[in-house]
């Protein structure tokens, strides 16, 4: 089907773009890579009254690296992050999220940041932003403030960001030391949303024990689901973590639902055995990133 | 109500057209209804099936997922018209899809033909696990996925031959797998 009618505006500057943002009001939306937006008007599930295309404002097209994390553009296509060997080694989350994502094609005009803000409880950056307890840099008529991922996603396609604003960038904090993530999921083909997926970051101290570990669940929860594993797995060296206490503390709090792709009761079952690839997966990198850069086998039999 | 609309100039296989549009011409009815530039096939409008693939600024982008107001910000399009060379020689692609029977009804081809011209840029050479990963976002319902595959993959070593000349030359030379060729049982 074909979009219904409306008037578009592509700004060149942040602040004119702010500007007719909010004289749209309510009709308004940001138009970004157009890879949701576009596919929902096209099937007439939104129908804007104005669109504001923010493909021509400058400076938003950035990766910006430093030590502490990586600070992602509203104009990045989820490909250039994912290309960014820099960004990679720093938080290893984005590009094992990114792989996820759609296909290459989509990810060629889609953005992260947009992705983040269309707020998919499906979705795999929103996950990792709530994971890594990332944030999202956001400007509106009175200035720009920065929203915590934790208040950042409030319901399925739904977000703590105002009427009139526009996410800037997105702030993804480098794990700490010791610490090694993954995100396995289970789609029904390939590049389809999943009907389960967990991503999951392990932290382990001096001795290979776990100190902290966390998950974030898409797909079986309102909202990108964060679940403490401390509980379940800290002080136990991986190889004998309980992961099965882990899976137990997610079906706990997880709230999957029936629809044509799977049963909650399958997504549920997903859930329990996605808790503990990613898990193992996510300790296995720990030990690597333990072990350090050099010549090394992993494994704890190789550390002693 | 009459619809406002927008001058854009659109460069679509190095050839500037202005053309007036309403904001909602999607790109992929642009290229088709406003340029008469049919090869570019419509499907599903949502993203999945892929028909609708063209190379904008060289990268592959669903242009049923982009309006032409906003394509017209971009350098360059190319559409499977204009794949092939100066001389109207076939894209290494096109020449893979034919040698591999990696069509049948054909509706889905200009889609996969711009999504592995603009792949094999990158991936100049796949392996068969990464080939198949490359055109997984592209439905074909009637020639099936296997000679789709080959075909990026024969592809790659046409286009080889093309940039690199040298010894991957051999590769084109080389007899094609063909069921019936040269003679032998009639
Ligand atoms: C076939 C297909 C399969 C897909 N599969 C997946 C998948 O498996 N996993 C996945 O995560 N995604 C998937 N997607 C969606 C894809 O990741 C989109 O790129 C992403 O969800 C939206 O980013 P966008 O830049 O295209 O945003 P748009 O579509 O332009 O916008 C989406 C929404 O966010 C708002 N918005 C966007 N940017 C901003 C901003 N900077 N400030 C304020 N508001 C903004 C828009 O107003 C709109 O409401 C798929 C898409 C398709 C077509
Ligand atoms: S018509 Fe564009 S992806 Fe199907
Ligand atoms: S050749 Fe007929 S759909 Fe692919």
């Amino acid at each position: 089907m074909k979009p219904s009618a409306f008037t578009y505006h592509a700004p060149t500057s942040l602040d004119d773009a702010v500007r007719v943002l909010a004289e749209a009001g309510p009709d308004g939306k940001v138009l970004a890579g157009g890879q949701s937006l576009i596919p929902m008007m096209n099937m007439r599930l939104a129908a804007p009254a104005v669109l504001v295309d923010i493909n021509r404002l400058p400076g938003l097209d950035t990766v910006r690296v430093d030590t502490g994390g990586v600070r992602v553009g509203a104009l990045v296509r989820h490909t250039d992050l994912e290309d960014d060997a820099q960004a990679a080694r720093t938080v290893p989350l984005l590009r094992q999220g990114l792989r996820l994502v759609a296909h290459p094609v989509i990810r060629n005009r889609g953005t992260t940041v947009g992705s983040i803000v269309h707020a998919d409880p499906s979705a795999e950056m929103p996950a990792v932003l709530a994971l890594l307890g990332g944030s999202m840099e956001v400007r509106g008529p009175s200035g720009t403030r920065s929203v915590g991922a934790a208040d950042f996603f409030t319901g399925p396609l739904e977000t703590g960001m105002a009427e009139g604003e526009i996410a800037v960038s997105a702030y993804f904090p480098r794990p700490a030391p010791g610490s090694g993530t993954a995100f396995v999921e289970i789609a029904r083909r390939s590049g389809d949303y999943a009907m389960c997926g967990v991503a999951a970051v392990v932290t382990l101290d001096a001795d290979l024990r776990i100190t902290a570990a966390r998950c974030c669940y898409i797909s079986v929860a309102p909202v990108p689901l964060v679940v403490d594993m401390a509980e379940a797995v800290v002080g136990a060296v991986p190889a004998s973590a309980d992961l099965s206490a882990a899976a137990d503390l997610a079906a706990d709090r997880i709230e999957p639902e029936d629809d044509i792709h799977a049963s909650a009761d399958y997504r549920a079952h997903l859930a329990r055995v996605l808790t503990e690839r990613a898990l193992a997966e996510a300790a296995e990198a720990a030990l690597r990133e333990t072990a350090g850069p050099g010549p090394h086998t992993t494994g704890i039999g190789a550390m002693r | 109500m009459t619809e406002e609309l927008h001058e854009i100039r659109l460069r679509v296989n190095g050839i500037v057209h202005t053309v007036s549009v309403p904001a909602r011409r999607l790109l992929s009815d642009c290229l088709r209804h406003d340029l008469g530039l049919t090869g570019t096939h419509v499907g599903c409008e949502h993203g999945v099936c892929g028909a609708c693939t063209v190379l904008v600024d060289g990268r592959p982008m669903r242009s049923c997922l982009m309006f032409a107001v906003s394509a017209a910000q971009h350098e360059d399009i190319t559409t499977v018209e204009g794949l092939a060379g100066p001389g109207g020689e076939p894209h290494p692609v096109q020449r893979a899809f034919a040698e591999c029977h990696a069509l049948q009804c054909g509706f889905c081809t200009p889609g996969f033909l711009t999504l592995i011209a603009g792949y094999l840029e990158d991936n100049p050479d796949p392996s068969e696990e990464e080939a198949r990963e490359a055109v997984s976002g592209n439905l074909c319902r009637c020639t099936g996925y296997q000679n789709i595959v080959s075909a990026v993959q024969r592809a790659a070593e046409l286009r080889t031959a093309e940039v690199v000349g040298g010894p991957a030359r051999a590769a084109e030379e080389a007899p094609a797998p063909q069921p019936h060729s040269e003679g032998g049982h009639q």
